[in-house]
C-alpha cells in the first residue's frame, strides 16, 4: 500500500509506483455508500418478485395452476368465483392487437420519414412534438378515447354499432400512445444504418423509395423488431387507457365493439373496490400482477437482444 | 441488397461487374415514390393530429369549469362544489416526497455505475441490467409493490401520501440514474485527471469537478422523472388513493389523493358534470407538465456544456 516513493538524494532509480499514500477510509465509506444506493433498484426487483410470488402461491393453494390456465372463466367475485385468466388474456391480446396494427405503420412509416427524408431542421421540429406525445398521461388519452374516439369516431365516422366502453377505441387510442416508442426505437436503429450502405445503393441507380424499404429497412431490422416488441410490451402493461375506455367485463369474444376487461383493468378495478386483503380476490391482483410482469420481463429481454444485435453491426 | 441480376453464384456476379444490367426507371416509379412520401406523411399526420385532437377535446370541455374556485376547492360528491384543491396539495406532498428519495439515490446510483462500478465484476453487470429492466415493468406493478411492501406487510404505512411517493420513487428511480449517467459520461476524462494530478481524491474530484459538470444532466433527468410521476394514476389506484378527499393532506401520513386519480375518478362518474371537471383537471395537469418540460429544455439548452 506504501506506494510512494520519493526519489532522494542520488539513490538508485527505482520503479515508480504512482497511488495513494494511504489508505483513505472516508474513501471507502463513500463507495460503500454509493454501492448501496445502487443495490435499492435490485431490492426494488427481489421486492416485486417477493411481493407477487408470496401471495400468488397462496393464490394458487385456493385455485390452482390447472384451472388458472384452462378455466374459460373469470368470475373472481360470485359465489362461487372461478379463476380461469383466459377471458383477461383475450381482452388484453385483443386491446394490444388492435394498438399494435395502428402503431406499426404509423410507427415505422414516422420512423422511416425523419431517418431517411427530413430535412435535419423537420427532424428537429417534429421529434419534440413526439416527445410531448410521450408526455401525455394515459389518463387524459382514456378521457379522449371514452369521449371522443367512441361517440365521434367510431360510431358517428365509422358508423360501427359500438358501445359506450369497447375494445376498438381503446386499442386505438393505446395505439397512438405506442407510436412514439416504435418511431424512436427504430428511427435509432435506421440512423445506425452506415451510409455506405445507402450509397452503394444509390449508385447501383436504386431510387430512394428502393433504398429505404430495401436497404435500410432491412439492415435495421433487428432494431425495428426490438421497437415492435417494445411498443406492445407497453401495450400490455398499460392500464388507465383499458380502464376508462375499454369496460370491465370479462370478454371471450373476439368482437372489439363489445366491453373487454384486461388483466392490467382486473388489478386497477379490483384494488379501487375495497377487496379485503387475505381472500382470494384479493390474492387474484397478485396472481394477474405476476402473469403482467413475467409476460414484460420476457418482452424486455428479447428487446434488449434485438438492440444489442444491431449495435453490434454498426458500431 | 438486392441486386439487379437475378440471383447468382458470387463468382459469377464478380465476373459481371463489366458489363452490369443498367437500371431502366419503371414508368411508374415517379409515382410510386411520391405515393410512398405521402403515406409516410400521413403517418406523421395521424400522431400529430391525434395530438392536437387529444388537446382540443379537454380544452374545449374543460375550459367552462376554470376558475380560482376550482383550483381550491375540495372534492365533493356534489359537482358544483368540487374542485382540484386537495388533489393539487395531494399532488404536492406525494411528488415532494418523490424527489426527496429519487434525488440522492439516482445521484448516488449514477455516480456508483460510472465513476467506481468495475465492469468486469458480474454484481455491477446485474445492477446495470436490472436498472434497463426495471424501466420497463408496467406502473401498476410497482403499485402491487407498493400495496405489498409499503402499505401493508413489512412496513404498514397505510394508504398514505408516504407509501404513495416512495411507490412514484421506485417507479421512475431508473429515469434519474440512466439520465444521470449519461452527464456523468459526458464529463470528459481530463477534468478528472486534471483534478487526480494536482492531488484530489477519486471523491474530491467527483464531489468538486464530476458533479457540478453534470448538474445540468441530473436536472432534466429529475425533472423527466416528476413528470412522468405526476401524470401517474395505475399504481396510486392499487396503493389507495381516496375517491376525494374533503381536506387538504396535511403530512406524509395523511390520506392523500393525487391529480390524475382525481380525474380518474371523475372520469368514472356517470354525470356529464363531472366529465367536465376532469376535463378541467386535466387542462391544470397538462399546463403543469408543459411548465416542467419547458424548464427542462431550458436546462437543456442553456447549460450544455462543449468541452
Amino acid at each position: 500500500m506504501d506506494a510512494v516513493t520519493r526519489p532522494q538524494g542520488d539513490a538508485a532509480p527505482r520503479t515508480l509506483v504512482l497511488g495513494a499514500a494511504r489508505r483513505r477510509w472516508g474513501e471507502d465509506a463513500i463507495k460503500a455508500a454509493l454501492f448501496a444506493a445502487a443495490v435499492i433498484s435490485v431490492l426494488t426487483t427481489l421486492g416485486i418478485v417477493a411481493s407477487l410470488l408470496g401471495e400468488t402461491i397462496k393464490f394458487f393453494q385456493d385455485v390452482g395452476v390447472g384451472s388458472f390456465i384452462t378455466d374459460g372463466d373469470w368470475k373472481p367475485l360470485f359465489a362461487d368465483p372461478q379463476f380461469g385468466i383466459w377471458p383477461l388474456i383475450n381482452g388484453t391480446l385483443l386491446v394490444t392487437g388492435i394498438a399494435i396494427l395502428v402503431a406499426i405503420p404509423v410507427g415505422l412509416g414516422s420512423a422511416i420519414y425523419l431517418s431517411e427524408y427530413a430535412s435535419p431542421r423537420t427532424r428537429r421540429a417534429i421529434k419534440p412534438v413526439l416527445e410531448v406525445l410521450v408526455g401525455v398521461p394515459t389518463v387524459v388519452l382514456g378521457f379522449f378515447a371514452l369521449t371522443f374516439v367512441t361517440p365521434t369516431i367510431v360510431h358517428d365516422f365509422l358508423g360501427l354499432d359500438v358501445q359506450v366502453f369497447n375494445a376498438l377505441s381503446a386499442g386505438l387510442v393505446m395505439g397512438i400512445m405506442i407510436v412514439p416508442t416504435i418511431a424512436s426505437v427504430s428511427e435509432d436503429a435506421m440512423s445506425a444504418v452506415p451510409g455506405a450502405l445507402r450509397e452503394g445503393s444509390f449508385g447501383l441507380g436504386s431510387s430512394k423509395l428502393q433504398t429505404s424499404t430495401r436497404v435500410v429497412v432491412p439492415a435495421a431490422l433487428s432494431g425495428i423488431v426490438a421497437a415492435i416488441v417494445l411498443g406492445v410490451s407497453r401495450g400490455i402493461g398499460e392500464t388507465m387507457i383499458a380502464l376508462i375506455a375499454a369496460g370491465q367485463i370479462p370478454n371471450t369474444g373476439l368482437n372489439p365493439t363489445q366491453p373487454f376487461e384486461t388483466i392490467t383493468t382486473f388489478i386497477g378495478a379490483t384494488a379501487k373496490g375495497d377487496n379485503p386483503a387475505g381472500t382470494t380476490g384479493y390474492y387474484a391482483i397478485f396472481a394477474c400482477g405476476m402473469t403482467l410482469f413475467v409476460l414484460t420481463l420476457i418482452m424486455n429481454v428479447i428487446a434488449i437482444r434485438f438492440v444489442r444485435k444491431y449495435r453490434q453491426a454498426y458500431e | 441488397m438486392s441486386p439487379p441480376s437475378p440471383p447468382a453464384d458470387a463468382a459469377a456476379a464478380t465476373v459481371q461487374v463489366g458489363a452490369p444490367t443498367i437500371p431502366t426507371t419503371p414508368r411508374g416509379a415517379r409515382l410510386k415514390e411520391l405515393a410512398f412520401q405521402g403515406g409516410m406523411l400521413a403517418c406523421l399526420g395521424v400522431a400529430l393530429i391525434t395530438l392536437a385532437a387529444v388537446l382540443i377535446q379537454v380544452f374545449t370541455k374543460g375550459v367552462g369549469q376554470l376558475d380560482m374556485n376550482f383550483i381550491t376547492d375540495l372534492g365533493s360528491s356534489i359537482p358544483e362544489n368540487a374542485g382540484i384543491g386537495s388533489a393539487l396539495v395531494g399532488t404536492l406532498w406525494v411528488i415532494g416526497v418523490c424527489i426527496a428519495f429519487i434525488v440522492p439515490v439516482g445521484v448516488a446510483s449514477a455516480v456508483y455505475l460510472e465513476e467506481y462500478a468495475d465492469r468486469s465484476r458480474w454484481y455491477n453487470r446485474f445492477i446495470e441490467v436490472n436498472i434497463q429492466n426495471l424501466a420497463a415493468v408496467p406502473s401498476i406493478v410497482y403499485g402491487i409493490l407498493g400495496l405489498a411492501f409499503l402499505v401493508r406487510g413489512p412496513l404498514s404505512l397505510g394508504h398514505v401520501v408516504l407509501a404513495a411517493g416512495l411507490t412514484l420513487a421506485l417507479l421512475v428511480l431508473p429515469v434519474v440514474v440512466i439520465a444521470g449517467r449519461e452527464a456523468i459520461r459526458a464529463v470528459p476524462p481530463s477534468i478528472r485527471e486534471g483534478s487526480m494530478a494536482l492531488g484530489a481524491t477519486k471523491w474530491q474530484t467527483i464531489w468538486k469537478q464530476v458533479l457540478p459538470a453534470s448538474i445540468p444532466g441530473f436536472a432534466t433527468g429529475v425533472i423527466l422523472a416528476v413528470s412522468r410521476a405526476i401524470g401517474e394514476a395505475a399504481p396510486l389506484i392499487v396503493v389507495g388513493g381516496a375517491i376525494y378527499l374533503s381536506f387538504y393532506p396535511s403530512g406524509l401520513g395523511s390520506d392523500f389523493t393525487v391529480l390524475p386519480l382525481q380525474i380518474f375518478n371523475w372520469i368514472s362518474q356517470p354525470q356529464e358534470e363531472f366529465k367536465n371537471l376532469a376535463a378541467a383537471g386535466m387542462i391544470v395537469l397538462l399546463a403543469i407538465l408543459l411548465v416542467l418540460n419547458a424548464v427542462a429544455i431550458w436546462l437543456r439548452n442553456k447549460y450544455e456544456k462543449k468541452w
